[in-house]
Formats: C-alpha cells, sequence, structure tokens
C-alpha cells in the first residue's frame, strides 16, 4: 500500500523541529530514519497530516565521548553504531546488538532515537539502554528532559515522550573496568524481531557479578529489567542458586502468546538465555548447560 | 503543504529535476516518474528487499525514503549498475548458477550482493547468507544465490594482480 496525502516539512534545527511540533501536536510525526513510520504510513496504520523530516538536522548527529559518558545522538544511525570506534571500546554490548536489528539496507537508514522513540517492545536497542543504565534526553517547549532509561518505556510503542517532545540523545556510561556483555536473541530469521532476547552488562570481580543487568525483551509490553539478576550478585554462583533464579524468572516475567510464540514457549527460552547469559558473564562452562522445562 | 515539491537530484550519474508530492516514495518515483522499472516493488514495508538502491553510495529500501527526502542525493538503481559493467561478472555468476527463476528479487539481491562484494572480499556462505538475510526469494531456495556471489567473491580475488 501507499501512504495517504501528507504535508512535509524539513525541519532545519530542534528549535524548528519544537515549534512545529508545538503547533501541530499529535497530527504532526517526527522522520529520523524512517525505517518504523514508512511502514507504518505505507500500510496505514497511521495517517499524519505532516511529517516534519529531523533527519538532516546537524546537531542531533554524532558520537562523542563526554566525560564518564558516550554521548549519541538521537540521528546516529544503526550503521554508524556498527562502525564506531568509540562504540566498540566504550558499550561494546550496543555494536554487538545493532548486528541483529535488521538488515543491512535498514541499519543504513535506521536511528538510535528512532528506534527508542518508536518503543518496539521486541526490538533490540530498547532493551540495551536498560541493560547499559542509559539517560535519555528529551527536549520540549518547557526546555530539557533527562530520562532514565527504565523510566522511558511505558508500554507497546509507548514512552515518555509527550507529543510536543523530540529525543535528542542518548547517555550511556562508559562501560567499567572489569565489565562483561552478552547478546543473543532467539529469531525466525536473521534480522527478524526476536522473539525472544536478552541484553545483558555486567562487572565481575573474583569470579563474581559485582553488578548484573539482564534486559530481556519481547517478553513483555516494553523492555524488562530482571529482579532475578539481584540473587546472583556478590555471591559465588552455583548451579543450585542459578536454578533458583531461573525458577524466580520464570515467575517474575509475563509475556505474551502470539503467532510467533507460546507465552510457556517464551518462558523457556528466556530462562535458556539468562542460563546461557550467566554462563558467558562468568566464563563457567559448567553453567548453562540445560534449563529445566 | 501537501502540494507538490521540487526536487533536484542525481540518478545515475544524470541530472534530474522533478516536481513530486510529498507522500511519493522513491521506488514509485524511479519507477513511475523516471521509468526505470528495474526496481521492484513488493511488500512496501521494508521486508522483501526487491526494492534496495543506492542513496550516496549505500544501499537503502526505497520503498521506506520519501522522494522529496531524495533533494540533492546521488541514487544508483539496478539500470545504472548494468549499465556501467559494475556488476556484469556477478550478473553472469547469476546467470550460470541458475540464481534466479522469475527474476523479482533479482535486482535487489544484486544490489545487496555487490554492496557485500565491495565491503568484504572473502565472505563465507553464512556470511553471504547472513547479508542477503533482508532479501526474499521465493523460487530459488537461496542456495543457488550463495552459489553465485562466492563464486564471483573467488572470481574477483583470483582476478586481482
Amino acid at each position: 500500500m501507499k501512504a495517504s496525502a501528507f504535508a512535509y516539512a524539513r525541519a532545519t534545527d530542534v528549535v524548528n523541529a519544537l515549534e512545529l511540533l508545538a503547533t501541530h501536536g499529535d497530527k504532526a510525526k517526527l522522520l529520523s530514519g524512517g525505517q518504523s513510520l514508512m511502514p507504518a504510513m505505507n500500510l496505514r496504520l497511521i495517517s499524519p497530516e505532516l511529517v516534519v523530516d529531523i533527519s538532516e538536522i546537524a546537531e542531533l548527529q554524532g558520537i562523542a565521548v563526554d566525560g564518564r559518558v558516550l554521548a549519541v545522538g538521537a540521528l546516529t544511525r544503526h550503521v554508524d553504531l556498527l562502525r564506531s570506534p568509540d562504540i566498540a571500546a566504550h558499550a561494546p554490548l550496543l555494536a554487538e546488538a545493532v548486528a541483529h536489528v535488521a538488515h543491512p539496507a535498514i541499519r543504513n537508514r535506521g536511528t538510535i532515537g528512532g528506534s527508542l522513540a518508536h518503543a518496539d517492545p521486541a526490538a533490540e536497542l530498547p532493551a540495551c539502554m536498560l541493560a547499559l543504565n542509559a539517560t535519555i534526553i528529551v527536549r520540549g517547549p518547557g526546555g530539557e528532559r533527562r530520562i532514565a532509561a527504565r523510566d522511558f518505556f511505558t508500554g507497546i510503542y509507548g514512552t515518555a515522550l509527550t507529543p510536543q517532545e523530540l529525543l535528542v540523545s542518548v547517555e550511556v556510561p562508559l562501560a567499567p573496568k572489569n565489565s562483561a556483555h552478552f547478546f543473543r536473541e532467539f529469531a525466525r530469521r536473521h534480522g527478524d524481531y526476536a522473539i525472544v532476547g536478552l541484553a545483558a552488562q555486567a562487572t565481575v570481580e573474583a569470579g563474581a557479578f559485582a553488578d548484573l543487568r539482564l534486559a530481556f525483551f519481547a517478553v513483555g509490553d516494553r523492555p524488562v529489567l530482571a529482579k532475578a539478576a539481584t540473587m546472583l550478585v556478590g555471591v559465588e554462583v552455583t548451579p543450585a542458586l542459578l536454578s533458583k533464579a531461573l525458577t524466580a524468572l520464570g515467575e517474575e516475567l509475563d509475556p505474551q502468546d502470539d503467532q510467533q510464540a507460546s507465552a510457556a514457549m517464551r518462558r523457556h527460552l528466556a530462562k535458556a538465555l539468562l542460563a546461557r547469559g550467566v554462563s558467558a558473564l562468568l566464563d563457567r562452562t559448567d553453567l548453562g548447560l540445560g534449563v529445566p522445562g | 503543504m501537501t502540494a507538490e515539491m521540487q526536487i533536484s537530484l542525481e540518478v545515475n550519474g544524470e541530472r534530474v529535476d522533478a516536481q513530486v508530492l510529498p507522500r511519493l516514495n522513491l521506488a514509485d518515483f524511479l519507477r513511475e516518474h523516471l521509468a526505470l522499472t528495474g526496481t521492484h516493488v513488493g511488500c512496501e514495508h521494508g521486508v522483501c528487499g526487491a526494492c534496495t538502491v543506492r542513496v550516496n553510495g549505500e544501499i537503502v529500501r526505497s520503498c521506506l525514503m520519501l522522494a522529496v527526502q531524495t533533494h540533492g542525493a546521488s541514487i544508483e538503481t539496478i539500470e545504472g549498475l548494468s549499465d556501467s559493467g559494475e556488476i556484469s561478472d556477478l550478473q553472469a555468476a547469476f546467470r550460470d548458477r541458475n540464481a534466479l527463476q522469475c527474476g523479482f528479487c533479482t535486482p535487489g539481491m544484486l544490489m545487496t550482493a555487490q554492496d557485500l562484494l565491495k565491503r568484504c572480499a572473502t565472505p563465507d556462505r553464512e556470511h553471504i547468507r547472513e547479508y542477503l538475510s533482508g532479501n526474499y526469494c521465493r523460487c530459488t531456495g537461496y542456495q543457488a544465490i550463495i552459489d553465485a556471489v562466492e563464486m564471483t567473491a573467488r572470481q574477483r580475488l583470483a582476478a586481482k594482480p
């Protein structure tokens, strides 16, 4: 199908984009990479009256190390994340995850800001933001707001953004020494949305977790930071303890049934990812071998 | 503001000036305004890869880009790659290995495969499969396509002095 008719405005800078949003509110849609918005428009799932093209705004571009954080502009494309030495050095989880986002032709256009603002519960980057404890920075008529990733995602395609606000950048704390990461997803085809996925970031000291953040995606209406992770921090992880954590994870998650997988299958796959993740992060082959049904 | 807008761009090395509606996507612009029908329109929501073209040297889905966004850009379509001879060996390999049947997916496959071969001279089959994962073929079962890309990679490597 083809998109229905709309007016088009190319925003010259953030102030200009915010003026257009203030005037048109929820009748307007921001276009960055277009890799989620354009399919939705072509399928007539949404029909905005005005498309505000922000894709050329220079101040929303670029990746920079700024003190103890990586500042990533909203218009940073997936391919830029893949190729960036700063991302590889300071947020390797993100580099690994992005390789699973769609396909090369889509990664050449899709942006991090677009993916986060779209907030598909099966998408990789929102989960990474949770695992990395990132801060999402938005600008609106009232100025700038800094929102913790865990407070940003509010439901299926739902975020803390108001229709008058624009996501301008994200700040990711630099990965400390002794940090380890793990990313894995189950999908029907490489590049498809995940059936279940896990983005994990950990600090490992003397063979134990000093910190562990497990962000599961495609297991609910938004990415989920698993509480079961706390059971594994500051203690020696034995197979028995891991087993308890798997049970806790199964009780904590409330995944949906759909044409891709049943809730029970998603729960099982999430447990498998937890076991594999812990095994990989601690470099312990005795863990993560089997998941009881 | 839903009126037509003026765009100027380069398509396969030629300057193009046109008036387009904002809702017109790049694939339809190429096909209907410029009669470059080698760019195929399949799913129209970014899944099938049949509409893959190059914008400023990088492959994109032309169904997911507006024509008005290409103002000032350089576009290359399958006609451009074919006429310049850039992919003549890849095209020959597709013929030799029966890597096309109905041909609908072939322009997108060629665009994507050439993009891979430009970036990586020695892709293994798994890498080729992964790179082409965003391009659907409903005839060949993919093995022959991967054969053709692998064969072209080997030939190009052997031809290097």
